[in-house]
């Protein structure tokens, strides 16, 4: 049983939440690179090239690419051989985040109850999610999720009838009807299949994937590639001035489902995908 | 599309120059306003109080910044999506503003009233925060501190790049823009709900 203390891991969400504002991650950057050579409209053209400057100037001057800081989501890989000592794990959670959104001087855009609506000044509460895996090890990603492409996303109960054609047309209306308000080009997330929950949970674990990386399973990778053609040809483009790339990729995650049932949920993050790992 | 050059506060004979597609670059001075602040805003209005500001030719810029680092005059400030201030829209058109700064599409009523009233929708890149804040040579809080980045600040912005969306006339970039590039045989139709 190897020990870890929970400070480590409030120390370590504390400097990802601010490397993940400042800099965005190689599949990031190589996915807009791509982009540029895809995209055929000048508009277009222009609004990625402001994109990626405005990438080069957050890095070099260590500050937020985006006012929106977003929700902490905190992604917890906790290796079943470990045993966290030194307090409660959720409330060194909180405080990472805390410390590191104060310390980047990002904006605090986290409220304390959804209808009295008070700010919290340190961003929290994080959205924490934890996984059981075999081994010793804690595995710690942080993703900085900004609220124009969370409201975007949407969630479908489907009956079965409705088949991959009916799912696929709900995921790419549900892209169109996000328009520019999401900040596209996108990565969209899709889970299908699971319940109600399970499968938003798919969608939102679907966008952890290296952007453009494809399903291990090549039937779901062929239909990724199907969705990704097809919402390229909305014309929505970047920022929704018009053009030819309007996602970066599509990503599908998929679990098994009751006879009933074909639960479908699109989970779009935008083109500041702020993504960050450590290994503990 | 034109590249049109304009100093705030804006005139009505401004305005009308401008057409959805043309490049209008700020300088003076804008008022930032997101949720929370037209929230009360439109309350001050409807108890008799004033504006934090003089609306007459406003500009409202939907951003709330990050805190500045040391040395900064304002964090990252990106704009934020337009649709959450639809429902206030209307009626700071009736008192005057003359444009508002954000991104994403507005709903019906909003066009209607930019009609109406003489007023644009102009947008800049989301999530180019960092690069639109060198734009932004002052800020000040004047109003609503509480609501800390939702509080109404007023900043002096010098050759802030926006894109007009919707005009005086009804225009319409969005939909203008995105049937140009849709293709023809596309499953799905482009602009959707939330441009209609």
């Amino acid at each position: 049983m190897r020990e870890i203390h929970v400070d480590q891991i409030k120390e370590t969400i504390a400097r990802l939440v601010q490397e993940a504002n400042f800099k965005l991650e190689p599949d990031v950057t190589q996915a807009l690179a791509r982009a540029q050579t895809l995209e055929e409209a000048p508009v277009g053209q222009a609004i990625l090239m402001q994109i990626i400057n405005n990438a080069s100037i957050a890095e070099s001057e260590q500050v937020p690419m985006c006012q929106d800081t977003g929700a902490a989501l905190v992604f917890l890989e906790i290796g079943q051989d470990v045993h966290l000592v030194g307090g409660n794990l959720y409330d060194a959670v909180n405080a990472g985040v805390a410390k590191g959104y104060t310390e980047g001087y990002l904006r605090m855009s986290m409220l304390d109850d959804p209808i009295r609506r008070v700010n919290t000044r340190n961003n929290t509460p994080a959205m924490i999610y934890v996984d059981i895996v075999p081994g010793d090890k804690v595995k710690i990603t942080v993703d900085c999720k900004g609220g124009g492409s969370e409201n975007m996303s949407q969630l479908k109960m489907l009956p079965p009838s409705a088949g991959w054609e009916g799912a696929k047309k709900f995921i790419i209306e549900t892209v169109a009807n996000a328009g520019p308000n999401a900040c596209p080009p996108l990565i969209v997330g899709v889970g299908i299949g699971g319940n109600f929950d399970k499968c938003a949970l798919l969608a939102k674990k679907a966008l952890l994937r290296p952007v453009g990386s494809p399903n291990p399973d090549p039937d779901w990778a062929a239909r990724e590639q199907e969705l990704l053609t097809e919402i390229n040809k909305l014309g929505v483009g970047p920022m929704g001035l018009g053009g030819t790339v309007t996602a970066l990729a599509v990503h599908i995650e998929v679990m098994g489902c009751h006879i009933t049932a074909l639960p479908v949920a699109v989970n779009i993050e935008c083109h500041s995908h702020r993504h960050k790992e450590a290994v503990l | 599309m034109a590249k049109v050059y304009v100093t705030t506060p804006l005139t009505d004979e401004q305005v009308r120059q401008i057409k959805a597609g043309d490049e209008v670059i700020i300088s003076g001075v804008i008022y930032t306003a997101r949720d929370a602040a037209h929230k009360r805003m439109v309350e001050d209005l409807a108890a008799g109080r004033p504006l934090p500001f003089d609306p007459k030719g406003a500009v409202i810029y939907y951003v709330g910044p990050t805190p500045p680092k040391p040395g900064q005059v304002i964090g990252s400030a990106g704009p934020t999506s337009s649709y959450r201030m639809d429902k206030y829209t209307p009626e700071m058109l009736r008192q005057g503003v003359k444009a508002f700064i954000g991104k994403g599409y507005r709903g019906a009523e909003v066009k209607k009233a930019l009609v109406e009233y003489g007023g644009l929708y102009l947008v800049s890149t989301g999530g180019a925060g960092a690069l639109l804040a060198r734009a932004i040579k002052e800020a000040e809080v004047i109003a609503y501190e509480d609501l800390g980045a939702e509080a109404v600040r007023r900043l002096v912005v010098e050759n802030f790049p926006t894109v007009c969306i919707h005009d005086v006339y009804g225009g319409d970039l969005y939909t203008e823009g995105q049937a140009q590039w849709a293709k023809p045989d596309a499953m799905v139709k482009p602009g959707a709900a939330g441009s209609k």
